[in-house]
């Protein structure tokens, strides 16, 4: 099977989107934070939360969207730490992020122990299944590849046109825009700065959590350490490439989850098997690199982000 | 609400919201024990005398600390100059690499001559890891704390390449482990019969230059002046982009002596679990250092303490060591907004 071969298949294309995304749901959750102005390095723990979350849930007896609802209430929760930290006391967002995926993840994994103590390996939940939609799912390739994806799939792209919806059409997504770009504005509009901005943040973590609990409830349908594995880093890559819009980070999602899904199969062709196995595994994270060098030249930056508004300061 | 400095901050200004922060953290982690089914006192006995209770567990917690001494500098160096360096895990293993490939036999040399070649090629490997990202922040305008965070996976990735072809040991059983170091490459013990090599000296000797850098030298002052205001710092002639490549070179190295004093200190070989996050424990160091270099050392040691008390206790008790994990990183987050407490008055609008 060469490269041909497996761009014609629909499998590929099917898996591409499959690992789009949780991808997308993360993106979108700190798109919408950076737009306000706050950069949200929690991300990592907040999936690692959500996987977790979503998961216990249902294996406790709630139905696959109870786990989902869950999965957002706890990343909710969490971005309420992150944003009264962040927001009105201003406190460095870098560290701010980095303590929360620390305590985030930690957390995690002291009630995964605490609940499933001794356990080699976790219990399995009945993951969301693939949902044919009706006469769509019949098209030749395009009903294999595109539509006979989980639920949760679909949600994810729809999410993205809701996303762009309300930034770029409603007063609400003008007021957060306008955090990021010109809090000082905002404030003379009489709105407050800091609840649009707290509120981006908790909504936006609700969203990564829901990107995590795609691996535990869609993707997969168990719970492992080290499932996410960097995947909330390189959201905010795509952040950088997709220049802060939701449609382009949505493409920059299907772009990386392509190059993810080729360096898999590639892997396992005669020319793959000669080459490391790590060297694949490096290919997203080296693309990402690469894509934020690409971009950030010409990338138009949120002007306020990471700065941190202090009414009455000029 | 709104914040308004304070001018003079008094003793209980300064002092009283960081023993309320500490405090808190206890009090987390008492709660989170009960719902383990631990009772707090005796989980906080249990920690205390896993860390500090006998020579060997004291011996242990130094062991413990001598990695996250270099790390803590490597973060604390970098942010002083606002280089957001989350990358140290990758350069304590870059340092690592360099120390196991020369140091199984590479080089014919006795002990004096081998061992600082070991250290200054680690510093060296461990300098050019972090000048990637530091090139690209400062040519493209990069943010440096994504790539730094991406080359961490990326060099965890290579470093298990290396130890399932390059680097394997022919006797390891299948083990991802490198071949031991010769005798003459291992860092030797401080004193005869106890466990503990000069790793630890070498780090205290680090935090003391590091001191020195930061209050006696042009290019301390020129990385805070960076780190406080960027612009005005160009504005006064300070050459930016230099500085900010020089912080990246001493940050990266003193991160790398972590992996090397593991490596000929400790371990004797290189191996995939060799730091269990000790450069992001260093984010934790640093910052409860109030990035101070010689806050480092007692940081350091507080952290090492928790960590190998928390062992100890899981042993005995059976509450999961995570207990450490939550502890240092709501102390983290308690801390920063404490030390903003200790120079800011929150007022009502």
């Amino acid at each position: 099977m060469d490269l041909f071969d497996i761009l014609l298949s629909a499998s590929f294309w099917a898996a591409t989107i499959r690992i789009a995304s949780p991808l997308i749901f993360a993106t979108l959750g700190e798109l919408i934070c950076e737009r306000a102005g706050v950069l949200n390095l929690g991300i990592e723990g907040i999936m690692v939360a959500g996987a977790f979350a979503g998961w216990v849930a249902v294996l406790n007896g709630l139905p696959l969207w109870g786990g989902v609802a869950v999965a957002m209430a706890v990343g909710m929760a969490l971005g309420a730490v992150h944003s009264v930290l962040s927001v009105p006391f201003g406190l460095s967002q870098h560290v701010v992020g980095v303590g929360l995926t620390l305590l985030a993840s930690a957390l995690t994994f002291y009630t995964y122990r605490v609940m499933l103590p001794e356990v080699s390996s976790p219990p399995k939940i009945a993951a969301f299944q693939p949902y044919e939609v009706p006469l769509l799912s019949d098209l030749p390739f395009f009903g294999q590849a595109l539509f006979s994806q989980t639920p949760l799939t679909y949600a994810a792209f729809v999410l993205a046109g809701l996303v762009a919806l309300v930034l770029y059409r409603t007063p609400l997504g003008l007021a957060v825009r306008a955090a990021g770009e010109s809090p000082a504005a905002v404030a003379a509009q009489g709105l407050s700065v800091t609840a649009i901005r707290m509120g981006a943040v908790i909504v936006g973590s609700g969203f990564m959590a829901v990107g995590g609990a795609f691996l535990t409830m869609s993707a997969f349908d168990s719970f492992f350490f080290e499932m996410v594995n960097g995947r909330g880093w390189i959201c905010i890559a795509l952040v950088v490439f997709g220049a802060w819009k939701p449609g382009k980070a949505l493409l920059g999602a299907l772009l990386f989850a392509a190059f993810d899904a080729l360096q898999i199969r590639l892997q396992q062709t005669p020319m793959g098997a000669l080459v490391p196995y790590q060297v694949f595994l490096m290919l997203p994270y080296a693309l990402s690199i690469l894509a934020l060098v690409v971009m950030s030249r010409r990338a138009e930056v949120p002007a306020a982000l990471m700065v941190p508004f202090n009414k009455g300061e000029r | 609400m709104r914040l308004e400095p304070i001018a003079n901050p008094g003793l209980a200004r300064t002092t009283l919201p960081p023993a309320l922060a500490l405090l808190a953290t206890f009090g987390v982690a008492a709660v989170l024990a009960l719902v383990a089914g631990g009772n707090p006192a005796l989980v906080f006995g249990e920690i205390v005398k896993g860390a500090v209770g006998s020579k060997f567990a004291l011996l242990e917690t130094l062991n413990r600390a001598t990695p996250l001494i270099f790390t803590g500098l490597a973060v604390s160096v970098a942010f002083r100059a606002k280089l957001w360096n989350i990358g140290a895990e990758a350069q304590l293993y870059a340092g690592a690499v360099v120390t196991a490939v020369l140091g199984t036999g590479a080089l014919p040399w006795a002990a004096p001559a081998l061992l600082p070649v070991l250290a200054l090629a680690a510093i060296c490997a461990g300098a050019l890891v972090l000048l990637v990202p530091a090139l690209l922040k400062t040519r493209f305008g990069v943010d440096e704390v994504v790539t730094t965070l991406l080359f961490n996976f990326i060099f965890l990735l290579f470093v298990s390449y290396l130890l399932d072809g390059p680097l394997k040991d022919p006797m390891g059983m299948g083990w991802p482990k490198s071949a031991r170091l010769v005798a003459e490459a291992r860092l030797p013990r401080i004193v005869d019969g106890l466990r503990l090599h000069w790793g630890f000296a070498l780090a205290l000797i680090c935090a003391a230059a590091v001191w020195v850098i930061d209050t006696r030298t042009t290019l301390g002052f020129e990385m805070r002046a960076v780190g406080q205001n960027a612009e005005a710092a160009r504005f006064a002639g300070i050459p930016v982009t230099a500085v900010i490549l020089k912080t990246a070179l001493l940050s990266g190295g003193l991160a790398a002596l972590a992996g090397y004093s593991e490596v000929a200190g400790l371990k004797g070989a290189l191996t995939l679990d060799l730091s269990p996050g000790f450069g992001y424990t260093g984010i934790v160091v640093a910052m409860l250092a109030m990035l101070h270099p010689l806050g480092v050392i007692v940081a350091a040691l507080f952290v090492a303490a928790i960590f190998v008390g928390a062992d100890a206790m899981s042993r005995n008790i059976g509450v999961p060591t995570y207990i450490a994990d939550i502890m240092l990183a709501t102390a983290l987050l308690l801390m920063v907004l404490a030390i903003l407490l200790t120079r800011f008055r929150v007022r009502r609008d």
